[in-house]
């Protein structure tokens, strides 16, 4: 272990480093692209049944091919797996905020218009405080997806610990293999935690929590 | 301009949904400043859309709807619904927000400065009785009586003159329902506000309008105070959503006294002598007789008691009448005076009109008939139909009783 760290212990930071900062910046656009377009969309719901379908469809095509169908497009690097990543990310965060906002009651989504309130108003203060959570969780859900599958854009050129394992796999040195594999373990449950902290944060308020207990 | 003008009006309205849906047809109402309107129908009748159309939360398809006499449609809808109080059957609390966010809600779309708000909102919090500090509460933390009253002044946070409510108490307890009607009919009168109120309930529609306006199928049938609604329902499918029982029981609570006393009461003039009064009560067969002058105005009564008594020392019926005199006005309601005649154990009562004419009488008799209506449904089908049998005899079963 210690030997481990003595001979990788700076690659190890530097990979990890690199797994991370690919995966928010994948993680940021999806959510800065699908958070308003899932709103949006619950304004058109016919549209929203097309643009969820193509979303489904791209989360189908392995990861892998993906990654390769990149280059063609946008060299190797870190540039081409951000945008895979990002893609990738989109699904989940698009079809919980869409759902979340779909979910908001009717009944308050009336009470706001009837009291006066603006097409904003109504989205700002009333549906996406309404929706949070389940617009959190899928920002969770895509979190954790895309530091996994992060790794793979070192097959790419991208960095990242995937390095430390494709290495292993070529070297025959299990040791490689856990060594990065483990800290991106740690790393999608460290996100997922903060994520979680961040939800609570997020989630307005209502009472409830008290007349449970 | 404005305040002989009606708050709201409705110009031959339609609403047709796409695909030729016709959801209101020909609406055309007046809502006086003031008035309770209870839209009453069944399910699909159209009562709540024309209520909705009132702060554009739908739009008529045709027709003009005017809110203190300016066209709605060309007011921007998001300014009109801040101006019109809004309380729906879910009550529709924002449960991320205390009540005193809630209750503000329109006041701060508004931009009130915070104090005039918090001021607001303490004051409307105590009008329902609950505790001040409940304003940092939140929803999930009350009953669903509590939430529905913060519901309720909600729609008064911004001085709105017009408040919509539809079917507000539908979900609640009857009893809890019931302590709400009070308090929005008590709120209502006390600040003057004018209330569009949907039910399907009667019951509600009765305790708490001024005016009903029974829908239909998209249309309005009859337009009517509530004791015009049931002396005159306007046809069958009112009738049957009355119900014939609360027909019934509703004929002593609208009935006036005018409509079952006996007209024609044995009566004497002042100026008679005693035997012309001995004279007429044999001849009526009854033990008393009213006195009223030469113009029809009452002026008291004469009993067989103190005619024998007096017999020979007076000559003339002025002599001996008797003045206190209990009677009731003919367009008393009959439900106030039954108990009257009950408690005092009168025969009978004498009724005038406004100007203290003499117009009939009512006796235990007639009452008796009510009773009889009550319980073994009405024989005769318009409500307000006068005593089934005559007549002139029936003062006289009162004195048969006393001898």
């Amino acid at each position: 272990m210690s030997s481990f760290l003595a001979a990788h212990g700076t690659e190890l930071v530097v990979k990890t480093w690199e797994q991370l900062y690919i995966s928010a910046i994948a993680l940021g656009l999806g959510i800065l692209v699908a958070v308003p377009l899932g709103i949006a969309l619950t304004r058109f719901p016919r549209t929203a049944k097309v643009v969820i379908a193509i979303a489904s469809m791209l989360q189908t095509v392995p990861s892998l091919a993906l990654l390769a169908l990149m280059i063609p497009l946008f060299g190797i690097g870190q540039v081409p797996a951000i945008v895979a990543l990002f893609i990738y990310s989109l699904l989940p965060i698009l079809r919980n905020t869409y759902i979340g906002m779909e979910d908001v009651s009717p009944t308050l989504k009336d009470s706001a218009k009837g009291m006066g309130m603006t097409p904003l108003q109504s989205i700002f203060q009333v549906e996406i405080p309404m929706a949070m959570p389940v617009i959190m969780a899928g920002i969770r859900l895509s979190a954790v997806y895309v530091i996994a599958w992060a790794t793979l854009a070192s097959y790419i050129g991208a960095g990242g610990l995937g390095d430390l394992i494709f290495n292993g796999l070529n070297l025959f040195q299990p040791d490689l293999i856990i060594g990065g594999t483990i800290p991106v373990t740690l790393l999608a449950l460290l996100v997922d935690y903060a994520l979680g902290r961040l939800e609570k944060r997020l989630t307005p308020h209502t009472g409830r929590e008290e007349v449970g207990q | 301009m404005a305040t002989a003008q009606p708050i709201v009006q409705y110009l031959d309205v339609n609403k047709v949904y796409r695909g030729g849906n016709v959801a209101v047809e020909h609406i055309n109402l007046t809502i006086e400043r003031g008035d309770f309107v209870c839209l009453i129908g069944t399910s699909g009748s159209g009562k709540t859309t024309t209520m909705r159309m009132i702060n554009r939360m739908l739009e008529p398809t045709g027709g003009q709807i005017l809110f203190n006499g300016e066209d709605i449609h060309k007011k921007d809808p998001v300014k009109l619904r801040r101006q019109i109080g809004y309380v729906i059957q879910n009550i529709g609390l924002m449960p991320h927000m205390t009540l005193y966010e809630n209750i503000t809600l329109v006041p701060k779309l508004l931009k009130w400065p915070e104090a005039k708000r918090r001021a607001k909102a303490e004051s409307l919090i105590k009008m329902v009785e609950l505790p001040v500090d409940y304003l940092d509460r939140y929803p999930a933390e009350l009953s669903g009586g509590q939430q529905q009253r913060i519901g309720v002044i909600r729609a008064l946070a911004a001085d709105q003159d017009l408040i919509l409510m539809d079917e507000p108490f539908g979900a609640l307890d009857p009893i809890t329902r019931e302590s709400l009607q009070e308090l929005v009919k008590s709120l209502q009168e006390k600040l003057g506000k004018t209330v569009v109120f949907v039910t399907h309930d009667m019951d509600e529609a009765l305790k708490l309008a001024t005016k009903i306006v029974v829908m239909d199928g998209g249309h309005i049938i009859q337009n009517a105070t509530p004791a015009e609604l049931l002396q005159h329902p306007a046809n069958q499918f009112v009738r049957d959503l009355i119900g014939e029982e609360r027909l019934i029981q509703a004929r002593a609570d609208v009935t006036t006294v005018g409509a079952i006393m006996l007209k024609n009461p044995a009566v004497i003039t002042p100026g008679k002598s005693l035997p012309e009064a001995i004279a007429l009560m044999r001849k009526r067969r009854v033990d008393t007789l009213l006195v009223v002058d030469d113009n029809g105005y009452l002026k008291g009564f004469i009993d067989v008691e103190s005619l024998t008594h007096q017999y020979q020392k007076s000559t003339a019926v002025a002599d001996i009448m008797q003045t206190k005199l209990f009677y009731v006005q003919e367009t008393a309601l009959l439900r106030d005076s039954v108990d009257r005649i009950l408690k005092r154990g009168l025969k009978y009562v004498p009724v005038v009109d406004a100007d203290n004419k003499l117009r009939g009488i009512v006796t235990r008799a007639s009452l008796v008939d009510m009773v009889y209506d009550t319980i073994w449904g009405g024989d005769n089908d318009n409500g307000d139909a006068s005593n089934p049998e005559p007549v002139d005899q029936e003062p006289a079963e009162g004195g048969g009783v006393n001898e």
